[in-house]
C-alpha cells in the first residue's frame, strides 16, 4: 500500500509542477464560463424587425413604433404576405417577424383578444428565445399603459409566439451543463489519457510494470488525482454559474454532485482505455480531442439541439455519454427532477461506466504488446 | 581571411546569461581536412557546432566558415555547408528517392542535376533496390550512409557530421568512414563529433572540448604523445575527467 | 540454477525476425554483456528477460522462474534500467530515489549501503530536478533507482549509449563493483570496446548470437593472420588493398587498416613492393597484429550473411 500511496504522491507532485497545465486546467473553466455567459448576454440588440401589420390601426402602429424605440428592436419595414417570412428568414436579414390580425384596435376595444402573432428564427434557439421574451414584456408593457388610459374592456393583446426551423427549442438550455460535460471530458479523459501515454513515452511504465506496483494500482493512481480535480471544476462552474451569472439551481445539490462524479468516473475510464491503446502522448491528444471532445461539444444537444439533427445524428448522439449527462443535469438543475425522473438516463450513464471501465482492464496490458 | 581555411574560429564565445556555454575557442579547419570535434556530455560542442552552421548567433569572438562570416552572412554559409545528426537526419515516412529528391530540391538543385545525382548516388550505395522504400523500413546504417550521401548532395565545401554513427555495426560504421575519406579526399572540410573514440583516430586532426574550452588540439598521433597515452580514449579521459560541468 | 537460461528463444514483430533461436546461459555473479548494434535484438531479449514481452517460441527462465507463468514474482526480484533512463524529469534526484524507494516498499536509509557508492556522487544535486543533469549524472541516478531494492540480477539495456566516455568508464566501474557485492549484472552495448569490461559476453546481430565467449577467447576466435596496414593515404590505401589479388577483408581502424589474405600466410613483402612500386603509396608501414573484439565481430557478421 506504501507504494501505492508514493505513486500517487508522485502524481499530484507532478501535475502541481506542471503550472502551464494547471493553470489551464483551472483557468479554463472560468474563461469558458465568461465567454459564454457574456455570448449568450449580449446578443439582444437592435434585433430587426419586419412586420406584416393586417390592421393597420392606430394601436398597431403605437405598438410598432414602442417596439422600435426600445434597445433590443429595430423595425426595419413592413411586409404583407405570408409566404414572404420564410424567405426574409432565410436570408437571415430579419430576427424576427411581428403580425397583428386584421381589426386590431377594433377588436381590444371591444374587449376581445386580438392576436400577436410573434416568428422567430430558431436555429440560434438562444437569441430567439431571448428575443420572443423581450418582444412579449414590450407587448404586455404596452397593454398595461394602454388599459390605464382606460382605453379597454376586459380582453388583452394575446401573444402567440412561433418559432421557425426548430420549434421545439431544445437547446435553449443554460450552457452550465453542457460546459461541464466538456471540461469534465477535457480534465478527465484528456489528461489522463496524455498522463498515462506520456509515462510510455519515456519508458517509465517499463520500470512500473517491472516493479511491484500492480497494474490496478498503476491506472487508480493516475486516475486518483484528475478525479480531484474534475471535482474541483464542478464546483467552481456551479460557484461561478451561480453568483456571477445567476443561473437558477432548482434542484439538489447532492443529487448533481452524485451524477457528476458518476460522469467523471465515465471519462476517467475513457481516458483510461485510450490510453491502452494509444502509443504515445500525440496520439492519445488527438483521440481525445476528436473522438471524445467533439462529440461532447456537437453531438450532445449542448450546441445543436438533438432533435433538429438528422436522424443519423440523432441515433449516434445516444452514443455520446454526454447526451445523457446534459439531461441529467438540465433536469436537476431547471426543474428540480428527483432520480426517479432521471433513472434512465443514470442507469444508460452507469452501464457506459461499467462497460468502459471493464474494457479497459481488459485492455491494460501487463506487458508491453 | 584566409582562402584556403574551411573554418576559422578565433575566441569565439557564446554565453547564457552568465554561463559561457562556449569560452573563447579559436581553431581553423583546412580545406579537405577530416576534423574531430570531442568533447563530453555538456562541453559546450552542440552550442560550438549551432554558430558555426549559423543557427546560434556568437556572443563575441570570430568566425568565418567557408569564407563567410558567421553574424553576417548565416543565410551564404547554410547554402555552403551541409548537415547530418544522428537524431534528424531523413524523412522516415517518405521513400529514399523522395528524401534525395526533397533534399535536391530544398538546395536548389535543378530537376535534371538532382536525377542525374540521385541514379549515381544510389547505384553507388548499393541501394537502387530500396529507392521506393520508405526510409523508416531500412536498417539503421544503410539510412546513415543515404543521410551522409544526402547531405553531400549539393557538394557543400564543408559537412557538419554529429554524432553520425551511433548504433551502427562495425562493417557499415567503417563503410561510413570510407565515405567520408572519399569526402575529404574530393576536398570537402568533414567536421565530426563522436562518442567512439576509436573514430577519433579515423581523423586528421582532433580537438577535446572541455568545459566549454578547446582543451587539446593535434593530430591523434600527436595528442597520443603528448599525453603520452595509448590511445585517443585514455587522452580523452585524462582531460575531460578534470571537468566539473554537468551540463 | 544460473540466473538466466535461455532455451532457443524466438520472436518476431509483424514478420520481421527480431530474435531468431537465441540460447544463453549466464552463470550466477556473473558481468556479462549483450554486444551489437542497434536493431540486433538487445532490447527485445532484455524485454522478454524482464517479462515485459512474451516470446513466441522457446524457454526463458529468470532466477529459476518462467518468464511467462511467473512473471509477477520475477518482477519483484529484479533491477531493471530500460533504454532511455526513464527518470522522472520533473521530480528531483531525491525525489525519483525516493519514488522508486517506497514503489519496491523499501527506503533510501535502508538500502544505502549498496547504492552509497553511486549515490553519494549525486547527493550534491539532491535537490536538481532530475531533468537538469547531464547525461553521465543521469546514469548514475537511473542505476540508482534500479539498485534500491537490492535485486539479485541487474538488467540494463544500453546503459552507456549517449553517454561520453568518461562516464561510461565511471559506469563499468561502478559494474565492477555491484559484482563484487554478488549481484549478477546483464548489460547490453553498441560499443565493441567496452566487452573487455565484462566476464563474458555474447555477440549478437541481426536477431542472431554470433559467440559467447570470454572477451579474450571471442578475439581470438579470429582465425585467419591479421596485418595492420599504415599510409601516409588511408583512403588511398584502402583502394589498392581492396584491388590486391590477394585480398580477403580490408577495413579501416583508426590510422591503420587492418586486412586480412586470402592465403594461409599472407606475403608481407609481396605486398609491401605492391604498395609502395605499384601503388606508389608512400611511408607504408605493415605489421603483424593481434584481432580484438571488433576484428572478429565483424568476422563473424561477414559469415553471418554468406
Amino acid at each position: 500500500m506504501s507504494s501505492f500511496r508514493a505513486f500517487v504522491i508522485k502524481e499530484f507532485k507532478q501535475i502541481y509542477r506542471d503550472k502551464r497545465t494547471l493553470v489551464v486546467l483551472f483557468g479554463m473553466p472560468m474563461i469558458m464560463m465568461i465567454l459564454f455567459g457574456y455570448a449568450i448576454r449580449n446578443e439582444v440588440e437592435n434585433a430587426q424587425v419586419v412586420v406584416l401589420d393586417a390592421s393597420q390601426d392606430e394601436v398597431t402602429r403605437q405598438l410598432i413604433s414602442k417596439i422600435d424605440a426600445s434597445n433590443y428592436f429595430s423595425v426595419e419595414g413592413s411586409i404583407q404576405r405570408y409566404d414572404e417570412i420564410e424567405t426574409l428568414f432565410q436570408q437571415g436579414s430579419v430576427d424576427e417577424v411581428l403580425i397583428f390580425e386584421a381589426d386590431f384596435a377594433r377588436k381590444l376595444k371591444r374587449g376581445g383578444q386580438p392576436a400577436v402573432n410573434v416568428i422567430t428564427d430558431a436555429s440560434n434557439p438562444n437569441l430567439a428565445q431571448l428575443i420572443q421574451q423581450y418582444s412579449s414584456s414590450i407587448i404586455i408593457d404596452f397593454q398595461q399603459q394602454w388599459s390605464a388610459n382606460g382605453g379597454t374592456g376586459p380582453g388583452g393583446i394575446s401573444t402567440h409566439a412561433n418559432m421557425l426551423f426548430n420549434p421545439q427549442l431544445e437547446s435553449v438550455n443554460l450552457f452550465v451543463p453542457g460546459l461541464i460535460a466538456v471540461i469534465l471530458m477535457l480534465i478527465s479523459s484528456l489528461m489522463t489519457s496524455i498522463s498515462i501515454t506520456r509515462e510510455k513515452e519515456m519508458g517509465n511504465m517499463e520500470i512500473l510494470l517491472v516493479s511491484p506496483l500492480r497494474p490496478m494500482q498503476i491506472i487508480i493512481g493516475k486516475v486518483l488525482p484528475y478525479l480531484v480535480l474534475s471535482f474541483v471544476n464542478v464546483l467552481t462552474i456551479l460557484a461561478l454559474a451561480q453568483w456571477a451569472f445567476g443561473v437558477p439551481f432548482q434542484g439538489s445539490y447532492g443529487l448533481f454532485l452524485l451524477e457528476s462524479v458518476l460522469f467523471i468516473f465515465m471519462a476517467l475510464a475513457l481516458g483510461v482505455l485510450i490510453s491502452t491503446k494509444a502509443e504515445d502522448q500525440q496520439t492519445a491528444m488527438m483521440v481525445s480531442l476528436a473522438g471524445l471532445l467533439l462529440p461532447t461539444v456537437l453531438l450532445s444537444g449542448f450546441i445543436f439541439p438533438i432533435s433538429s439533427m438528422p436522424m443519423v445524428l440523432q441515433w449516434i448522439s445516444n452514443l455520446i455519454p454526454a447526451r445523457w449527462f446534459l439531461v441529467i443535469v438540465r433536469s436537476i438543475m431547471l426543474k428540480d427532477s428527483g432520480l426517479l425522473f432521471i433513472w434512465k438516463e443514470t442507469l444508460i450513464l452507469l452501464a457506459m461506466t461499467l462497460g468502459f471501465i471493464a474494457l479497459s482492464i481488459r485492455s491494460f496490458k501487463v506487458r508491453l504488446e | 581571411m584566409n582562402e584556403e581555411l574551411a573554418i576559422q574560429a578565433n575566441d569565439l564565445t557564446r554565453k547564457f546569461g552568465d554561463f559561457a556555454a562556449v569560452d573563447q575557442i579559436s581553431f581553423e579547419v583546412s580545406q579537405g581536412e577530416i576534423f574531430g570535434f570531442l568533447g563530453a556530455n555538456g562541453a559546450g560542442k552542440t552550442t560550438a557546432i549551432r554558430m558555426l552552421i549559423g543557427l546560434l548567433a556568437p556572443t563575441s569572438g570570430k568566425a568565418s566558415v567557408a569564407g563567410f562570416d558567421v553574424y553576417t552572412q548565416a543565410e551564404a554559409i547554410k547554402r555552403k555547408i551541409g548537415y547530418m545528426s544522428q537524431k534528424f537526419s531523413l524523412y522516415t515516412d517518405l521513400t529514399v528517392w523522395e528524401n534525395i529528391r526533397l533534399y535536391g530540391g530544398i538546395y536548389g538543385l535543378s530537376e535534371d542535376n538532382i536525377k542525374a545525382k540521385a541514379e549515381e548516388l544510389l547505384s553507388s550505395l548499393q541501394l537502387e533496390s530500396v529507392r521506393d522504400k520508405r526510409i523508416g523500413s531500412l536498417p539503421l546504417g544503410w539510412k546513415q550512409k543515404l543521410a551522409f550521401s544526402v547531405a553531400m548532395l549539393h557538394e557543400p565545401d564543408i559537412v557538419f557530421l554529429d554524432e553520425p554513427t551511433g548504433g551502427v555495426d562495425p562493417i557499415t560504421r567503417r563503410q561510413f568512414w570510407e565515405q567520408i575519406y572519399q569526402a575529404a579526399e574530393e576536398g570537402t572540410t568533414v567536421f565530426v563529433t563522436t562518442h567512439y573514440m576509436d573514430e577519433a583516430e579515423y581523423c586528421d586532426r582532433v580537438s577535446i572540448m572541455v568545459d566549454g574550452k578547446i582543451e587539446a588540439l593535434d593530430t591523434p598521433a600527436g595528442l597520443r604523445q603528448a599525453y603520452q597515452a595509448d590511445d585517443i580514449e585514455d587522452v580523452f579521459i585524462e582531460l575531460a575527467r578534470g571537468a566539473d560541468r554537468a551540463e | 540454477m544460473n540466473p538466466i537460461s535461455v532455451q532457443n528463444l524466438n520472436k518476431s514483430y509483424g514478420g520481421v525476425e527480431a530474435l531468431a533461436d537465441i540460447s544463453v546461459e549466464v552463470e550466477p555473479n556473473e558481468l556479462f554483456g549483450f554486444i551489437g548494434p542497434d536493431g540486433a535484438g538487445k532490447t527485445s531479449l532484455f524485454r522478454i528477460l524482464t517479462t515485459l514481452l512474451k516470446p513466441d517460441s522457446g524457454e526463458a527462465s529468470v532466477l529459476g522462474l518462467d518468464v511467462v507463468d511467473d512473471y509477477r514474482t520475477i518482477r519483484t526480484k529484479l533491477g531493471y534500467m530500460p533504454g532511455q533512463f526513464a527518470l522522472y524529469e520533473d521530480l528531483s534526484v531525491r525525489e525519483n530515489m525516493d519514488f522508486f524507494a517506497s514503489v519496491f516498499g523499501t527506503t533510501l536509509e535502508a538500502n544505502y549501503d549498496l547504492v552509497a557508492p553511486i549515490y553519494s556522487q549525486l547527493e550534491r544535486f539532491e535537490d536538481r530536478l532530475a531533468g537538469a543533469l547531464s547525461g553521465g549524472m543521469k546514469q548514475k541516478l537511473a542505476l540508482s533507482c534500479a539498485l534500491i531494492h537490492k535485486p539479485e540480477l541487474l538488467v540494463l539495456d544500453e546503459p552507456t549509449t549517449g553517454v561520453d566516455a568518461v562516464s561510461r568508464q565511471e559506469f563499468w566501474q561502478m559494474l565492477q563493483q555491484l559484482k563484487s557485492q554478488g549481484i549478477t549484472i546483464i548489460a547490453s552495448t553498441p560499443y565493441m570496446d567496452e566487452a573487455e569490461q565484462c566476464d563474458r559476453v555474447a555477440l549478437i546481430d541481426n536477431g542472431h548470437i554470433l559467440n559467447i565467449d570470454t572477451p579474450e577467447q571471442v578475439a581470438r576466435n579470429f582465425d585467419q593472420p591479421l596485418l595492420a596496414i599504415k599510409a601516409s593515404s588511408i583512403y588511398e590505401l584502402i583502394k589498392k588493398l581492396r584491388s590486391y589479388e590477394w585480398a580477403d577483408s580490408v577495413q579501416p581502424f583508426g590510422e591503420y587498416v587492418h586486412y586480412t589474405d586470402k592465403r594461409e600466410e599472407p606475403d608481407i613483402s609481396k605486398l609491401e613492393l605492391y604498395l609502395t612500386e605499384q601503388c606508389g603509396l608512400s611511408e607504408v608501414e605493415i605489421k603483424s597484429i593481434e584481432p580484438d573484439i571488433e576484428d572478429s565481430f565483424m568476422n563473424l557478421m561477414q559469415k553471418e550473411v554468406t
